[in-house]
C-alpha cells in the first residue's frame, strides 16, 4: 500500500540509537512535507545530528523504521542515502582544500564517462543561478571564505540531484549579512519543492526561516509544531522541559582599574603568516571586555599570547597586579628585590612615610617586611612579555585562561576530576609526591557549587557531556580567584541552563573585580554580556565598541569591514 | 505488503558497548586463552607429525606448557627468572611509553648495559678484591650507558623533533655492533665468545636468581608509586595524554622528554646488569635475545600498569617455556611452537574488541520467524 499522503517525504518511525551507555535518540517519530523548511531544535547533546545522521547512513539506527517517500528504506552508507535523493551538509566541512569548488562538487560522482570540466562548471553556475547563490566553481576552496565553502557544500549536495537536504548548523560559522543570504537562498529551494531540515538550537532563526518546527530533548521527540502558532518561550520550555528565563542582568560598571594593557601585539604562527596585527587594548578591572570575529581572526592566538603560549614578535603585556596601599611580603618577593625596590622608593610605612633600608640590617628589613610595614605606594606594572606559562605564574600573576579546546589544552580527557582539579596547584610544596587532598576537596566544591553531573570525582572526564566539561573547566579556573579570566568561546556546546550558569560566573567574576575578557560568537550574547566589545578582523582590532549602545548589524559589518574593502 | 527488497538490514554492524565489569572482561580474556588454546590443538594436531601420528598424545601436548615452566624446583626458579628480566625491561619502557614516546630501542639500551656490565668485570674483575665494589661498579656503568642510549633519542626528539621510534630501532643496530666490535678487541683468541665469568657474579642466597626476582619485585613497587604517585609521574601521564595542555599549565615538555628517557634507558641499563651479573655472568650479541621488544607488547597488554605487568610478563613467559617444551618433546622447530604463541596472544589481544565492542548479527532466520 501506498502512503496515504504524498506530500510527506520522510518518515521517521520509533528510531532509536545507543553509544554504549550513553541513548542518543529513543524512539523519536518524524515527518518531512516536500517544499518545507523544518527546523530541528533541541539543546546540545539533545540527539538531533545523530537522528539526522542516520538519515545521511553514518550512523544505522539500532531500531525503528525510514521511510522515503512513503516506502520502508534501508540507509547503510552516504551512498545509499543519495540513491533516496537525501543529502547532509555537515557542520565540519568536508572539502578537499586544493581543489576547485567544482572539482569537489563532482568528487565521488559515479559517471561513465570522462568528466568534461567545462560542462560541470556550467552545471555548477546554473544551479547556483537558479537558487541565487554566488559562487566561482574554478575557484579553489583555500581561497575561500567560510560562507563560500558552505555554498560549495550545498551544490555539491544540489548537484547530485538531493530533494531532500540537511543542514547542521548551518548559521554558526555565518556573519549576520551571510545568514540572511543564506535564508533567501533557502527559501527559493523550497519554493523550488525541495523539502529541508535545518539542524539548530538558535530560537530566532527557526522562529524566521522555518514552516514547522520539530523539537527533541534527550533523545526523545516532544512534539512538532506549526512555526506561526509558537512563540520563543513556548519552543525554550519544550526544548529545556521547563520555564526558563532568559536574561543575562549586565551590572553597571564600577571603580574599573586598568588592568591589562594589550600595546602593538604583533605575532606571527608557526607558518610564518601574520596572525596578530598591531593589536591595542586595555581590558579594565569589573568589567567584561568581549571579543567578536569570524573565527579564526585571531581571538585564539591573541588569548593564548597573553597567557604566555603564542610567541609575539613585537609589543607588550603590561599586566597591573593590583598592590597599591598593600604591604610586601616575601611570597613574591626575595629579600634582595624588596631592598632594590625600596632604593627605587616604591614603598611608604604605616604613617604613610617614604620607606629606606638605609643603614638598616638584614633582620630589621626582615622584621619590618613581616610586620606589614613596607606598603606599596602603587600597583606593580610588569610585562609578561616572552614568559612562559610557567614564569606567569611564579611572578604571582593570577592568570585563569578557559582555552576553546577544553579536552585537548584545558583538561585531560583521561584522567578524573581530581586529577585535572591538580593540573594547576600540583606543583605546591616541596615534596616528591602529589598531594591529592586539596584537588579532591576543590574537586567536589566545584560538583557540589556548579552541579556538575558526574557518577563521582574519579571518572574521567571525558565521559561527561560537554555543559559538564565546561563546567569543570571553568570552576577550576575561577578557583584560583583570578585577577585576570581569560575564556574562549565558553559556552559552545552547551545546553541552555548550563550556558546561564557559566554567564552568571563570569557575571561574579566581573563584581569581583576581575578584567574578565570574553570571546564569543552568539552577537547577541556578546551584546547582552559584555561592557565593551573589541571586534577583530583578520588579525586586526577593527574597532572597540561600546556594548550597550552598539547594534548586531553594526558588529557584523565591523567583522568584515577589511576584506570587503580589499574586495 | 512491504516491500522486501528494500528493508535490508546489513549482516554485520558493531556498536561500542556500555563499560564492561571487570568479572565479565576476565571471562572474556579467559575465554580467549582458551580458544587460542583449542585452535592451537588443532593446528598441531595437523602440523605435528607425531601428533597426527597418535592422537591420543594431544593431552601430552597441552601438559608440555606445565612441564616446562614447573616441572621441577629448578625449572620453576627458572620460570620466575625469565619473568623477572622480561618484567624489568617492560618496567623500563613504561615511562617513555605513558608519555607516548615511542621508544622500541629497549633492546639496545639493555645490551650497552649488559656490555657496560660485564665488560667491567671482564677486564677489571681480577684486579678488584671486593665482589661487592665490583658489582656496584657494573651496576653504576650499566646504568649510566642504558641512560646515554636513552637520551640521545630522546634530546634530538626534544630538539629537532625526529621521530623517536626510526632513532631508537637504530640504536639497536649501533649497540649490538658495539658488541660485536667489543668482543672481537677483548677476546683475543679469535672466537668471540667471552667465558662465563667467575667475578661480578649476583650473591646467591636461597636460589641462585633470588636476588634478581627480589630487586625486580622492588623495583615494581617503586615504579608503581612513582608513576602514579609522584610528581614527575603525574607530568609523564600529562605530557602523554596531552602536550597542548602540558604547555597550557606551563610543564616544560622538552625537560619532562628528556628526564623520563633518561629514567627509562637507566631502568634498561639496570636490567642489563641484571642480564649480566645475575643470569648470564657473559655478553654476546644476543644476550637481551628480543626480549627488549616483547616487553613492549608486555607493557601494553597490561595498560602501562606495574602491577598488572606481573601477570602479562608471567602469561608470555609461560607461553614461550611450554613452546620450547614442546618442539622438544614432539621433535619440531621451535618456528612452528612460536607460531601456537603468536597466536594467543593475537586473542588476548584481539578480545579486547569484544569488551569495547558489541556486534550485531543479522537474524537470517528472522523474515520465516514472521511467515510463521
Amino acid at each position: 500500500m501506498q502512503a496515504q499522503n504524498n506530500d510527506i517525504v520522510l518518515e521517521l518511525r520509533g528510531i532509536s540509537k545507543t553509544f554504549g551507555s550513553i541513548r542518543a535518540n529513543h524512539d523519536v517519530n518524524f515527518d518531512l512535507r516536500r517544499g518545507e523548511i523544518l527546523s530541528l531544535l533541541g539543546e546540545n547533546g539533545s540527539g538531533k545530528t545523530t537522528l539526522m545522521n542516520m538519515v545521511s547512513g553514518i550512523y544505522y539506527p539500532d531500531a525503528g523504521q525510514i521511510l522515503v517517500n512513503g516506502e520502508e528504506v534501508s540507509i547503510a552508507s552516504p551512498h545509499d542515502a543519495f540513491k533516496y535523493k537525501i543529502g547532509m551538509i555537515h557542520q565540519h566541512f568536508k572539502l578537499v582544500d586544493i581543489f576547485t569548488a567544482a572539482e569537489n562538487i563532482v568528487l565521488g560522482v559515479e559517471s561513465e564517462e570522462k568528466f568534461n570540466m567545462n560542462e560541470v562548471n556550467k552545471r555548477v553556475l546554473e544551479i547556483s543561478e537558479k537558487y541565487g547563490f554566488h559562487i566561482d566553481p574554478t575557484k579553489k576552496i583555500y581561497d575561500m571564505s567560510v560562507s563560500e565553502k558552505q555554498t560549495v557544500e550545498i551544490i555539491k549536495v544540489l548537484y547530485r540531484g538531493a530533494d531532500i537536504l540537511i543542514l547542521d548548523e548551518p548559521t554558526a560559522v555565518l556573519t549576520p549579512q551571510e545568514v540572511q543570504k543564506l535564508f533567501a537562498v533557502l527559501r527559493n529551494m523550497r519554493n523550488d519543492g525541495k523539502s529541508i531540515i535545518i539542524i539548530t538550537h538558535k530560537l530566532h532563526e527557526v522562529l524566521a526561516l522555518s514552516d514547522r518546527v520539530s523539537v527533541l530533548r534527550k533523545g526523545e521527540s516532544i512534539g512538532t509544531v506549526n512555526t506561526k502558532e509558537t512563540s520563543e518561550s513556548k519552543l525554550t520550555e519544550m526544548m529545556v522541559g521547563k520555564k526558563v528565563t532568559l536574561n543575562i542582568d549586565r551590572s553597571d560598571v564600577t571603580n574599573a582599574e586598568e588592568r591589562l594593557a594589550i600595546q602593538n601585539l604583533t605575532a606571527f604562527n608557526q607558518e610564518g603568516v601574520k596572525v596578530l596585527d598591531d593589536i591595542n587594548f586595555t581590558a579594565f578591572g569589573g568589567e567584561i571586555l568581549g571579543i567578536a570575529g569570524i573565527a579564526g581572526s585571531g581571538q585564539r592566538e591573541l588569548l593564548e599570547a597573553i597567557a604566555g603560549l603564542q610567541p609575539i614578535s613585537d609589543g607588550q603585556i603590561i599586566f597591573h597586579r593590583p598592590k597599591k596601599n598593600l604591604p610586601v611580603t616575601f611570597f613574591h618577593k626575595s629579600l634582595f628585590e624588596i631592598k632594590e625596590m625600596a632604593k627605587e622608593g616604591k614603598f611608604h610605612d604605616k604613617e604613610g612615610k617614604p620607606v629606606s633600608f638605609v643603614g638598616k640590617t638584614t633582620s630589621t628589613i626582615v622584621k619590618e617586611v613581616n610586620d606589614g610595614n613596607v606598603i606599596f605606594n602603587d600597583d606593580e606594572i610588569m610585562n609578561l612579555r616572552d614568559k612562559t606559562p610557567l614564569q606567569i605564574r611564579e611572578l604571582g600573576v593570577r592568570l585563569s585562561f578557559v582555552p576553546e579546546d577544553r579536552l585537548g589544552m584545558g583538561l585531560v580527557g583521561n584522567m578524573n576530576l581530581t586529577d585535572n582539579m591538580m593540573l594547576r596547584s600540583y606543583r605546591k610544596g616541596k615534596s616528591v609526591f602529589v598531594n591529592r587532598k586539596n584537588p579532591e576537596n576543590l574537586a567536589t566544591k566545584v560538583v557540589h557549587d556548579l552541579e556538575v553531573v558526574t557518577p563521582s570525582i574519579k571518572t574521567p572526564v571525558r565521559r561527561l557531556s560537554g555543559g559538564n566539561v565546561q563546567k569543570v573547566l571553568v570552576g577550576r579556573e575561577i578557583a584560583s580567584a583570578p585577577k585576570v579570566l581569560m575564556a574562549a568561546y565558553p559556552v559552545r556546546g552547551l545546553d541552555i541552563n548550563s550556558s546561564y550558569l557559566i554567564y552568571n560566573l563570569l557575571n561574579e567574576q566581573k563584581k569581583n573585580g576581575t578584567a574578565v575578557i570574553f570571546v564569543g560568537e552568539d552577537l547577541d550574547v556578546l551584546l547582552a554580556l559584555c561592557d565593551r566589545i573589541v571586534v577583530m578582523n583578520s588579525g586586526c582590532v577593527s574597532e572597540i565598541v561600546d556594548a550597550r549602545s552598539v547594534t548586531k548589524e553594526e558588529v557584523g559589518f565591523l567583522m568584515t569591514k577589511n576584506t570587503k574593502e580589499a574586495e | 505488503m512491504e516491500n522486501q527488497n528494500k528493508k535490508r538490514e546489513p549482516l554485520l554492524h558493531i556498536t561500542k558497548r556500555a563499560v564492561m565489569p571487570v568479572w565479565q572482561q576476565a571471562l572474556i580474556r579467559a575465554g580467549a586463552i582458551l580458544s587460542a588454546m583449542i585452535l592451537c590443538g588443532v593446528l598441531a594436531f595437523i602440523l605435528i607429525p607425531k601428533l597426527s601420528a597418535n592422537p591420543s598424545r594431544i593431552g601430552e601436548f597441552y601438559s608440555c606448557f606445565f612441564k616446562g615452566n614447573f616441572k621441577t624446583v629448578e625449572i620453576t626458579w627458572a620460570f620466575f627468572k625469565d619473568v623477572a628480566v622480561l618484567l624489568c625491561i617492560s618496567l623500563a619502557i613504561t615511562p617513555a611509553f605513558r608519555m607516548k614516546f615511542w621508544n622500541i630501542g629497549a633492546e639496545g639500551q639493555v645490551l650497552v648495559g649488559v656490555l657496560a656490565a660485564e665488560g667491567i668485570a671482564y677486564l677489571y674483575g681480577s684486579r678488584i678484591q671486593s665482589n661487592f665494589v665490583l658489582l656496584l661498579l657494573m651496576l653504576v656503568a650499566a646504568i649510566v650507558s642504558g641512560a646515554l642510549w636513552g637520551v640521545i633519542p630522546a634530546v634530538f626528539k626534544a630538539k629537532w623533533g625526529t621521530n623517536e621510534t626510526l632513532f631508537t630501532l637504530m640504536m639497536n643496530y649501533v649497540a649490538t655492533y658495539l658488541v660485536i666490535y667489543c668482543l672481537s678487541k677483548w677476546i683475543t683468541s679469535g672466537s668471540m665468545v667471552m667465558p662465563k665469568l667467575q667475578v661480578g657474579v649476583l650473591p646467591s642466597f636461597v636460589n641462585q636468581y633470588f636476588s634478581t626476582i627480589l630487586l625486580v619485585l622492588t623495583l615494581t613497587v617503586v615504579l608503581y608509586f612513582y608513576l602514579n604517585y609522584s610528581k614527575h609521574g603525574y607530568e609523564i601521564s600529562v605530557v602523554g595524554e596531552s602536550e597542548n595542555t602540558a604547555k597550557y599549565i606551563g610543564i616544560d615538555v622538552k625537560k619532562v622528554i628528556i628526564r623520563t628517557m633518561i629514567l627509562s634507558g637507566a631502568l634498561c641499563g639496570f636490567a642489563g646488569f641484571l642480564i649480566g651479573a645475575g643470569v648470564n655472568n657473559s655478553v654476546s650479541d644476543t644476550s637481551v635475545g628480543g626480549r627488549g621488544f616483547t616487553a613492549i607488547m608486555v607493557s601494553w597488554l597490561a595498560k602501562f600498569s606495574p602491577l598488572f605487568m606481573l601477570l602479562t610478563s608471567a602469561l608470555i613467559v609461560f607461553l614461550d617455556r611450554g613452546a620450547s617444551e614442546i618442539a622438544s618433546v614432539f621433535d619440531v622447530t621451535g618456528a612452528l611452537t612460536d607460531i601456537f604463541v603468536g597466536l594467543t596472544l593475537f586473542f588476548v589481544i584481539g578480545c579486547e574488541f569484544f569488551i569495547n565492542y558489541r556486534l550485531h548479527i543479522r537474524n537470517i532466520f528472522k523474515k520465516e520467524e514472521k511467515a510463521a
